[in-house]
């Protein structure tokens, strides 16, 4: 069911400003999420004044400098810095999108940038969330190619056209910026699979050469899995690779209709 | 198909819920799912009232005259507009989503700009409704 308030635990208390940097003429404020477990305290919202002129341009770089500089237990998770391995993903002014590919100037506002963790997850510290049921529901879809007829003596070949057909699906980085910025998947994520595993487990279904389609089907019939997605589309609007979950979702949909007639 | 269950660890301290609605920017598609689920719910109040109406022509001129007159007050017509607005909101929207399940409609474009032509068309075609209403009776 909806839980619109957050429990006692998760309110957000206003937390440390830290002092803007000496001599620094072009700063920014970032507001950004703390947690820590090892205290038990409510989670607060700590500020820190970036020097632009000795920073990056991209709202990763504001953190790597934000931990270099003024407060090394600032933790978040990064390893690319080129939008390829998702581990960025946090709700910035707003929006679920990854740090390190969206530049500073396209999110202040006037002058100010709010991060939060990727939203109604359970968060490990600070900007790391817990992503285990995330995780599991992919699995869950079971991303690999099923097959019962024989192995063919090399590779199972696939024409160009049946190729194209996984453009826009297999790109997904399991950022989990899709999923996390879904009304549905926050009051039913326990049940609703959520945009990223639906877009994996139509990029399987669509597949020439998986011969398990009925069966992933069968498995998706559910009021839950599946129809809780109600088009609100902020899956399309937040993911950072350009794909469009919203539409692999409809896409099933029709497939169900489909084998029905 | 596998289950998807997260394997549970006992913790000492549970981990907070990180914040959703309170900070999610809102978007137009999504401001449109919210007004379509609150229309759809002011539907069934509006029914009630329709009820009412036919209720009160039954029972006789007396009970009539007197849901004429409340539906005829002004706090009875504002009710009347919102409901009137609340249907072709609601009947708007359901034009997008069918739409949306014939397959069409995805890209950022369209989705946003349907968003925005459900709460435009709604708004014209109340007014446009009530003046006629209006002009006729």
């Amino acid at each position: 069911m909806a839980e619109f308030r957050l429990p006692k635990n998760s309110r957000v208390t206003s937390g440390k400003v830290w002092p803007a940097p000496a001599g620094a003429t072009r700063t920014t404020l970032f507001n950004i999420y703390r947690y820590d477990p090892d205290t038990g305290n409510n989670p607060r919202m700590d500020s820190y004044h970036v020097d632009r002129d000795d920073c990056g341009p991209m709202v990763l770089d504001a953190l790597i400098w934000i931990k270099n500089n003024v407060d090394a237990t600032l933790t978040f998770r990064r390893s690319c810095r080129e939008g390829i391995c998702g581990s960025c993903a946090m709700n910035i002014s707003g929006s679920n999108t990854l740090a390190c590919t969206r530049g500073i100037d396209e999110v202040a506002q006037n002058g100010i940038v709010n991060i939060y963790p990727l939203p109604h997850m359970p968060v490990v510290k600070d900007l790391v969330p817990d992503l285990t049921r995330f995780y599991a529901q992919h699995a869950s879809v079971e991303p690999w190619l099923h097959t019962v007829t024989p192995a063919p003596e090399k590779e199972w070949r696939q024409s160009h056209e049946d190729r194209q057909k996984l453009d826009g699906l297999y790109e997904c980085i399991l950022c989990a910026c899709c999923s996390t910025s879904c009304p549905s998947y926050w009051w039913n994520g326990d049940r609703y699979l959520g945009p990223a595993a639906l877009l994996q487990a139509y990029r399987w279904l669509i597949d020439s050469r998986d011969e398990a389609t009925g069966e992933r089907l069968d498995g998706l019939e559910d009021p839950f899995r599946l129809y809780r997605c109600h088009t609100i589309m902020n899956c399309a609007n937040a993911c950072p690779k350009g794909l469009n979950p919203a539409k692999a979702i409809a896409e099933i949909k029709q497939m169900m209709v489909v084998r029905q007639v | 198909m596998a289950e998807a269950k997260a394997p549970t660890t006992p913790r000492a301290v549970a981990r907070p819920l990180s914040p959703h609605l309170q900070i999610y920017k809102l978007t137009w598609t999504m401001a449109m799912s919210v007004i379509h689920r609150a229309t759809g719910v002011a539907l069934y109040a509006g029914t009630l009232l329709l009820v009412y109406w036919l209720v009160s022509l039954a029972a006789g001129p007396d009970a009539f005259a007197t849901a004429q007159a409340v539906f005829g007050s002004a706090i009875g017509r504002f009710v009347l507009f919102g409901y009137t607005w609340a249907l072709l909101h609601h009947l708007a929207g359901g034009l997008r989503h069918f739409v949306w399940d014939l397959g069409y409609g995805y890209d950022l474009k369209t989705r946003m700009g349907m968003a925005r032509a459900t709460l435009i068309v709604s708004g014209i075609l109340t007014v446009v409704l009530w003046a006629i209403g209006l002009s006729v009776g």
